[in-house]
């Protein structure tokens, strides 16, 4: 049995009974169990009642009941996504014993489609990092080499569906958090137009620029996710009613005669040569496609990375607040604890990775400091989504690659916080001026690295983005992952 | 000279749900920690979703106290840890980088002299902090969430209250506005909770916490003003400083809390959008306004001639004016609020009691239209209220089996005068030397008949009686 079929794939054979849902999932959680030893994508696993559900749709397809659009399509869901039920960390001992009363309005969705969670994957710790070394239950490996790091934050989604160990992931992109596993992992990570999908039930880092997005190993199984878990949502006032119907349709529509803009600031000092060499091909595959690329400037981005770290530290201050070990938490006796005295004890337990956004945050919204730092930000953000709005009045499409660099080892940078931050340089505009990006694996480097893609498009205008993601995917054929 | 400023919270107890989640806004009398849901105990990943109907509230009382409207609000978060607050933040607004909150600049005149309205802004309540004994001494704290999350405005006035009376005085016109305009009921326990600010000389600013009730302001503020004046006479220098008002002792006391101190990091709330606030909104909120109580008093003394006295008793009562309105007609309506401020209101008047009154508005209105008809005396009309508020029986089943009617028929009120002149000899003869004691031989009349007879025909009788 191939697990490493498409989504659009997996619906196809199930319908046809070429395949049971049964047994699809019981490979899948024996692959699981086979290679999390040398991966550690997932934090809990779901196996006994994504058991019973496998039986109960086999069941239900059998007597010809009316079955969801995902036919059992097996699914792990990041750390920081509440599934009721189960375990829901944010990899952070801070939520060690924390179990989910309710599922984010995205689960819903996508259980009332016959979806199937396997279980709940890996991430830095509230999806401040973009390695995954900062777990509190350690590091997620990179399928293509288990030295290197998967990306992050959304590391655990990107190694489970690059390793087969799932079709589809949902992960939550911050700064850049689905598409840099996405890119390091060599496979499809979308990151939706600020509002266009729920975030009732993502666990709060950044609010103001954080979605959630999905992972797979095709761009047509992310058309298909965002079908499912787009649009407006009562429980979530920054949603919006600006859905397009139909993601998935039309996705073959080709680039020809689009214009593209090739991001200055994005695609040239600084570059890993490979990466420079990757995006310069993607250019000539879109432009022999009958795309029209030019160069587009985008002078604010040089301040994004200050801009993002401070609002994204001072909203995290704010939200993680409310992780005072009183209603949930981790095993610890407040007895004899007066209670400033026990906050402070207990939210030591945080990451350091955590700890040090949180001072920082807590820093740039102090008295006095407010207008210098904060306001600032905003002011950069503004400037950013300006000049943004300008870009897509002369193209379609922005393209760049998704990361500077290839993967790294595991350790190599976890102690350089500031080389790190500057990694996220080309995800993080997207995040500040609210627009969608996706990224699409393109290339394998000469040591067997994959090397995404990112391109970028207007507001809402997910179905041009993903039509050209589409034809970029097309354009190339990649290596299988050796694992 | 004496500057005390206040800031009220009043809770909009008339909305059906919290201001962020759809929990009930009535937490009271629910058993501990059923009210609540993963938005109100800020459980992870759960998001607000704004209670649209308490802008409108805030706006209303916003208007009521003469505020500004801005044309568009938006919330902040306060950041500060603290047991009842279960994201450790809380969603308020706050006016400052060009936002303001939902009113602003207001005023109103209380007694002839102008209280500015600083500020009213919309924000979440916390939860309640339940001890095990007293707070200073107890082991174990317990949070109760039902409350979280409960809306309420923010008042904040400007420091030109001079006197602990006039603080009474707004706060009394402050509830029965609230009240009227159909926003809050602030005799409901914590649904109206006042802190003062006050300075006397120039002295530095002292906040008053704490104070349970509304009431207990103006003794706390009294207090306060004989300490710092005591402090000021010996040159001692008063801090700045918050104190909490300890009800037991009738004193403030120095907080130990640094709360002043605090930075509360104010960081604007990205999961509510702005809220646009316009103009015809406000023109239709203008409309929806309810008559303020200063022209209900004066459209009482002018279209049906009631005392000022009565129309202002009446007018500032939310309960008892909706009932005169639903009760009068122009010819009954003296009488209506008569009976209402002089008989009904003493007999019903804390909440519970209003709640379980069995008397309707049609009650009252037979009652007034029988006394004016003549049908049934002033004094049997109280027996016959005390018969409805005891059996909510309407008029016309009480005037049947009590014998109730009114005696106006002369010849039989005569009879029963010349019963009473047979036995009161004495008083007779002394009426005859003087008649200011011609009441009690009325009074006479009147216990024989059980109250019925027509007092105006039995005193013409007896005056006539007299003089032959």
């Amino acid at each position: 049995m191939n697990l490493g079929i498409s989504a659009t794939e997996f619906i196809a054979q199930v319908k046809a009974g070429m395949i049971s849902v049964e047994e699809f999932l019981a490979q899948t959680f024996e692959r699981i169990k086979k290679i999390e030893p040398q991966i550690h994508a997932f934090i809990t696993l779901n196996e006994n009642v994504a058991m019973v559900q496998a039986k109960d749709i086999d069941k239900k397809i059998k007597a010809k009941e009316k079955v969801g659009a995902f036919f059992g399509m097996p699914i792990s869901v990041k750390d920081n996504i509440c599934v009721e039920g189960l375990r829901t960390t944010c990899a952070s001992k801070m939520l060690d014993n924390f179990v989910s009363p309710y599922d984010a309005t995205v689960i819903t969705k996508l259980k009332s489609e016959d979806s199937i969670i396997v279980g709940k994957v890996n991430l830095d710790e509230f999806a401040m990092g973009s390695t995954t070394e900062f777990s509190y239950f350690g590091p997620t490996r990179n399928p293509w080499n288990t030295e290197y790091v998967p990306g992050g934050s959304s590391g655990g989604s990107g190694a489970s569906v690059s390793s087969m160990e799932c079709i589809i992931s949902l992960g939550s992109d911050t700064g850049g958090s689905v598409r840099s596993p996405a890119s390091f992992c060599s496979v499809v990570g979308l990151k939706p137009t600020y509002g266009l999908v729920s975030r009732y039930g993502l666990i709060s880092y950044s609010n103001s620029i954080e979605q959630i997005g999905p992972i797979a190993r095709r761009v047509e199984d992310i058309a298909l996710v965002l079908d499912i878990i787009s649009g407006e949502d009562p429980r979530d006032n920054t949603t919006v009613s600006n859905k397009t119907v139909g993601y998935a349709k039309d996705l073959n529509a080709g680039v020809s005669g689009k214009k593209i803009g090739i991001i200055k600031q994005m695609t040239g000092e600084g570059l890993d040569k490979e990466v420079s060499s990757a995006t310069n091909k993607a250019i000539s595959k879109l432009q022999s496609l009958g795309a029209q690329c030019i160069e587009i400037s985008l002078d604010a981005v040089e301040h994004s990375v200050e801009a993002y770290y401070t609002i994204a530290s001072a909203e995290a201050s704010s939200n993680l607040a409310r992780y005072d070990n009183i209603r949930y938490g981790f095993d610890y006796s407040n007895e004899g604890f007066e209670f400033k005295a026990y906050i402070s004890k207990v939210r030591s337990n945080f990451g350091p990775e955590v700890t040090r956004r949180m001072l920082l945050g807590a820093f740039v919204l102090s008295a006095g400091y407010y207008g210098k730092y904060y306001l600032k930000a905003q002011k950069v953000r503004t400037m950013i989504k300006s000049q943004i709005d300008d870009a897509f009045k002369k193209v379609d499409l922005l393209l760049c690659p998704t990361m500077p660099i290839l993967p790294f080892k595991i350790g190599e940078k976890v102690d350089d916080p500031l080389k790190l931050y500057l990694s996220d340089i080309n995800t993080i505009t997207a995040n500040l001026s609210g627009i969608p990006a996706i990224s699409v694996p393109f290339e394998i480097s000469n040591s067997g690295l994959p090397i995404g893609i990112q391109l970028l498009a207007n507001s809402f205008e997910e179905k041009k983005l993903l039509q050209g993601a589409y034809a970029l995917q097309e354009s190339t054929k990649l290596q299988e992952v050796p694992i | 000279m004496t500057k005390i400023g206040l800031e009220i919270h009043c809770q909009l107890t008339k909305l059906e749900s919290k201001l962020f989640c759809n929990c009930k806004a009535d937490y009271r009398n629910l058993p501990t920690n059923q009210n609540i849901c993963p938005v109100c105990v800020g459980l992870p990943g759960s998001l607000p979703m704004l209670n649209k109907k308490a802008v409108e509230k805030a706006a209303l009382i916003s208007l009521a106290l003469g505020c500004k409207i801005p044309s568009k609000i938006g919330f902040f978060r306060k950041n500060y840890f603290y047991p009842d607050l279960p994201k450790n933040f809380q969603i308020t607004q706050y006016n400052a980088y060009g936002d303001t909150s939902i009113g602003y600049d207001g005023k109103i005149e209380i007694e002839g002299k102008e209280i500015r309205i600083r500020r009213i802004q919309l924000e979440e309540d916390p939860g309640r902090l339940v001890y095990e004994g007293s707070s200073q001494q107890t082991m174990i704290t317990l949070v109760d969430y039902n409350r979280a999350g409960t809306p309420l405005v923010e008042i904040v006035t400007e420091p030109d209250f001079e006197t602990p009376k006039q603080v009474r005085v707004f706060l009394n016109v402050l509830a029965d506005l609230v009240e009227n305009i159909g926003v809050s009921d602030p005799y409901l326990e914590g649904a109206l909770r006042v802190d003062g600010n006050i300075s006397i000389g120039d002295g530095n600013r002292v906040e008053i916490k704490n104070v349970g009730s509304f009431r207990d302001i103006e003794k706390a503020l009294h207090f306060e003003i004989t300490r710092q004046q005591s402090l000021l006479d010996r040159n001692i220098s008063i801090h700045a400083e918050t104190r909490h008002w300890d009800d037991a002792r009738k004193i403030t006391v120095s907080s130990r809390s640094k709360e002043e101190e605090q930075d509360y990091r104010y960081l604007p709330e990205a999961d509510i959008p702005i809220v646009l606030i316009e103009n015809n909104t406000v023109t239709s909120l203008s409309k929806q306004m309810p008559e303020s109580i200063v022209a209900k008093k004066e459209r009482y003394v002018k279209k049906y001639g009631i005392p000022l006295q009565v129309a202002n008793v009446l007018s500032s009562d939310k309960f008892y004016s909706d009932m005169f309105e639903k009760a009068h007609t122009q010819n009954n309506a003296k009488e209506v609020a008569n009976i209402i401020t002089t008989d009904l209101m003493g007999f019903a008047d804390t909440r519970e009691k209003k709640l379980e009154l069995k008397v309707t508005p049609k009650h009252i209105s037979d009652l007034a239209d029988a006394i004016i008809n003549n049908k049934l005396t002033r004094n049997s009309g109280k027996t016959a209220l005390q018969e409805m508020i005891k059996t909510g029986k309407y008029l016309k089943e009480i005037m049947s089996t009590l014998d109730l009617g009114q005696v106006n028929d002369a010849s039989s009120i005569e009879q029963v005068i010349l019963e009473v002149f047979s036995e009161e000899e004495k008083a007779v003869s002394e009426a005859k030397q003087n008649p200011d004691t011609i009441n009690y031989l009325v009074g006479k009349v009147m216990r024989k008949t059980k109250g019925k007879a027509d007092p105006t025909i039995t005193l013409e009788i007896i005056r006539r009686k007299l003089l032959s």
